[in-house]
């Protein structure tokens, strides 16, 4: 749900060292069993892609799309459509902040702006310097009655965010 | 339980009864609570005497439409020797509704014997749990839940020694609001983009990979354990106005309140005490302004219709809004409803997925126009042009997003014209740049 304009789908990772290998593929191959066809296994195999590189590059794409038995185009079209997985690289620690309306009137704003200054990134959507943080803007996380929620690292859902807080969680991501 | 505070004497706890009650997460913990009776209970029973059983309940989805469960499951194919599916919408994305995630990270077994009485009922041997890719720990809890259930013999090829085969597999999305909507959900869980679909074929018919479907709200498949146990008469009783809206009922309660939280309340409760009783009124010194009840694709009201209100699907509709979600957006007057309606109108132009053209240019094209009136650039035209655009966006669309971005518009231009106005005439000065 990232509202910040990222540049189109195309990057590239250098020499692309195979994701589905070892334990990674005998996880692909567990997905395989719980769905009665191998298309449907391409939302938990980007996932997996994104857990071990931290994004999907386009050899990554082809990747799946080669294990999935599906298009390189189809894949695409599919990683474009859902804004949590990246297309390109971001920061080590990588910040959903929510600004929907129930947040909005609850000061989310305000958490931006502190996360933004302190993180060093400056910009929605900009990685920091030194390579540590990049944080977005979101819509609704489904805790709007604690306002305003971050999610880092697609692992960690933190609840009730104001700014004076930001020091504290921003030194837990090294 | 109004969690995250303390329970409220008027609430009616039966799905909140253990929100922060972290012992209620293990499947000991759960049926030390007396859960898993209700599972055990219906696979005594018939998948007939289980969807009886829940049509005499009144239960109504809780994902929106509000549609009767019982009714649904019915629609069902019998004998038609096909595999079907239960799905377990578990997306929760829509602004103000949070309640589906204190189901999941309280309660999780819970929700884990709802799906398979629900599958049972329906003849499925598979359910597939939704949930979106943001709840990291409502996905841990499912998670371990799960995979519990399934060592405890709940779940399997011989739930609870019955004979019956069940199986919840967790899909995990991966961010789009639209992804709730049941047939672009099912898509998603397909591997494709999650696009809507036309409709009919209704999912009964043809919905998960092509086979007849049942969708299901997390918070819907919830109550069915406790119908089970305490009867559909029981919870057919919850209920304070009208027969058709029976039960209980969270309500996620947020915005300019002082307590914001899930409030479990009976059906027909009214919303004036809801907000200053249960949700200790609004900040000091601030009055209300404007509700938005149900999640925000509902129609905006103003605090004499919030507060002469009651909150069940027909009360509101009588109010001119809707249940929806359940979700309770409440803004004070300190609230700029131009802002707020722009921000809304934001939402949807971000998560359309642009396969309509009225949604795709209607929800843009109303978020320019009244960005352009926060700019100090609008002009008196620019009220009929909102209104025209909204018809176009409304029941012309192959889902209801479109409809929901028009909802908001029109009712906050009744009824909050004079905020539209100061900013046209200048009397208020702009809070955003020109566009
Ligand atoms: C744009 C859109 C978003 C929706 N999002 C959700 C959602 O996040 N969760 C949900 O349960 N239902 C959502 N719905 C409603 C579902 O389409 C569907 O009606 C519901 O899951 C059915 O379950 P129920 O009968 O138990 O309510 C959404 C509908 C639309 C049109
Ligand atoms: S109404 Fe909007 S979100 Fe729904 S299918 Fe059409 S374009 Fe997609
Ligand atoms: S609006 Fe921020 S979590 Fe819902």
């Amino acid at each position: 749900m990232s509202l910040t304009t990222t540049p189109a789908a195309g990057g590239h990772d250098g020499v692309h060292e195979p994701v589905f290998v070892g334990d990674t593929r005998a996880r692909l191959e567990q997905y395989f069993t719980l769905y009665p066809t191998k298309q449907a296994c391409l939302l938990p195999a980007l996932w997996m892609v994104q857990e071990a590189r931290g994004w999907i590059s386009e050899p990554a794409i082809g990747e799946v799309a080669e294990v999935l038995g599906v298009t390189p185009a189809y894949v695409k079209g599919v990683v474009t459509f859902y804004t949590m997985y990246h297309t390109h690289p971001v920061g080590r620690h990588f910040i959903q902040v929510c600004t929907t309306t129930p947040c909005g009137l609850c000061g989310a704003e305000d958490t931006v702006r502190a996360l933004l200054q302190q993180t060093g990134c400056g910009d929605l959507g900009a990685t920091s310097p030194d390579g540590r943080f990049t944080v977005v803007e979101v819509e609704c996380l489904g805790a709007c009655g604690f306002p305003t929620p971050i999610v880092v690292d697609d692992a960690d859902f933190i609840e009730s965010v104001t700014p004076d807080k930001v020091p504290e969680i921003l030194a837990r991501y090294p | 339980m109004g969690f995250p505070y303390p329970s409220d004497p008027r609430e009616t706890v039966v799905l909140s009864k253990y929100f922060g009650d972290a012992g209620a997460r293990s499947f000991d913990g759960w049926t030390q609570r007396g859960g898993y009776e209700g599972l055990k209970k219906a696979l005594t029973m018939t998948p007939e005497t289980i969807i009886d059983e829940v049509k005499l309940s009144g239960l109504r989805g809780r994902g929106g439409a509000g549609f009767p469960t019982g009714l649904k499951w019915s629609f069902m194919p019998k004998g038609d020797g096909k595999p079907h599916y239960l799905v377990c919408n578990a997306d929760e994305s829509e602004p103000g509704t949070f309640k589906d995630r204190e189901i999941m990270r309280w309660t999780p077994h819970g929700l884990i014997e709802g799906c398979a009485i629900g599958a049972y009922a329906i003849g499925a041997e598979r359910c597939y749990i939704y949930i979106r890719g943001e709840f990291t720990d409502p996905w841990r809890e499912m998670t371990q839940a799960v995979a519990e259930a399934y060592a405890r013999g709940a779940l399997g090829a011989d739930a609870f020694g019955s004979g019956q085969r069940i199986d919840i597999v967790l899909h995990r999305g991966a961010g789009a609001y639209i992804c709730g909507e049941e047939t672009a959900l099912m898509n998603s869980i397909e591997g494709k983009r999650g696009n809507p679909r036309i409709k009919p074929p209704f999912p009964a018919q043809a919905g998960l990979f092509a086979l007849p479907t049942t969708i299901n709200n997390v918070e819907t498949l919830a109550a069915v354990p406790h119908i089970m146990v305490r009867g559909g008469e029981w919870y057919k009783s919850l209920c304070l106005s009208n027969p058709k809206s029976t039960g209980t009922k969270l309500i996620s309660v947020c915005g300019q309140i002082q307590r914001p939280g899930n409030y479990e309340i009976t059906m027909g409760t009214p919303m004036k005490e809801l907000i200053y009783d249960m949700c200790g009124g609004l900040r000091p010194g601030r009055t209300l302004k404007a509700v938005i009840p149900g999640g925000s694709s509902v129609p905006i009201m103003n605090a004499v219709e919030a507060e002469s209100c009651l909150m069940d699907y027909e009360g509101l509709v009588a109010a001119g809004s809707m249940l929806g979600s359940a979700g309770m957006i409440v803004m004070d007057d300190t609230a700029d409803m131009v802002y707020q309606i722009w921000r809304l109108a934001r939402f949807y132009a971000h998560e359309s997925c642009a396969q309509c053209t009225q949604c795709r240019e209607g929800t843009a094209w109303t978020t320019r126009i009244l960005e352009r009136i926060l700019a100090g650039k609008g002009t008196d035209t620019d009220f009929q042009l909102l209104l025209d655009l909204a018809d176009n966006m409304t029941g012309k669309t192959i889902c209801v997003l479109s409809d929901s971005c028009a909802a908001p518009v029109v009712s906050g231009i009744q009824k909050f014209r004079g905020e539209f106005e100061a900013y046209i005439s200048g009397s208020r000065q702009p809070v955003v740049a020109g566009v």
